[in-house]
């Protein structure tokens, strides 16, 4: 069921919210270009101030996780936790790889706080998938 | 680089990061986003207050 709000904007703009729009490059470009860089799908798209304040976060939230000796997830087929853990901070894109390609978030298993940066690490990375979700709906004409 | 925060700093720097997001993903106008972003962090940060509660009563 479309979402009331989106609804209300996409008929303002006559529009029926459930047909999406012909898909074009940037269906592609927009989701792929803000997974790989946390707020770059909104900036493709001229949503400045959202994409700024969407990359501010995520860099935050990651880098304040590695500040605080969170572990980075490595690919694994371990324990599910474990597996959890590293498809969570994949989602965090490029920076993901930098810090693993830089061996950055080895984890302390000796500070209590580590832990609390391991899963401000895992979080970045799942709300940057929502984040690219949302550059993703802007670019077929659901949200504005 | 290393910092330490409080339990309760981590909480709340938690919670503003989160809340940017969800504001802006979550909805459609520009004053929808920053009221949901707001109610989110009053969610988060209340929730982190009541739960210290709770785990005081039951230790006392």
């Amino acid at each position: 069921m479309a979402n009331p709000q989106n609804a209300a904007v996409a008929n303002a703009r006559g529009k029926n919210p459930d047909v999406a729009a012909p898909a074009g490059s940037m269906t592609y470009v927009a989701p792929i270009a803000a997974w790989l860089v946390p707020g770059l799908g909104h900036l493709i798209q001229r949503r400045y101030l959202r994409g700024l304040l969407l990359m501010l976060a995520i860099f935050v939230m990651f880098f304040a996780g590695l500040g605080m000796q969170g572990k980075v997830y490595s690919f694994n087929t371990g324990d599910l936790l474990d597996i959890l853990g590293f498809i969570g901070d994949v989602g965090a894109g490029a920076i993901y790889f930098v810090a693993r390609a830089m061996d950055w978030g080895i984890g302390n298993i000796h500070r209590a706080v580590a832990d609390y940066g391991t899963k401000y690490i895992v979080v970045a990375g799942l709300l940057n998938v929502i984040a690219a979700v949302d550059a993703y709906h802007i670019a077929i004409g659901k949200k504005p | 680089m290393t910092f330490e925060l409080s339990h309760f700093n981590a909480a709340l720097l938690f919670a503003l990061c989160a809340s940017i997001v969800f504001g802006i993903t979550q909805r459609v106008t520009p004053r929808d986003m920053l009221r949901y972003g707001a109610y989110c962090f009053s969610l988060f940060v209340g929730g982190v207050i009541v739960a210290a509660w709770v785990m005081w009563i039951i230790k006392h």
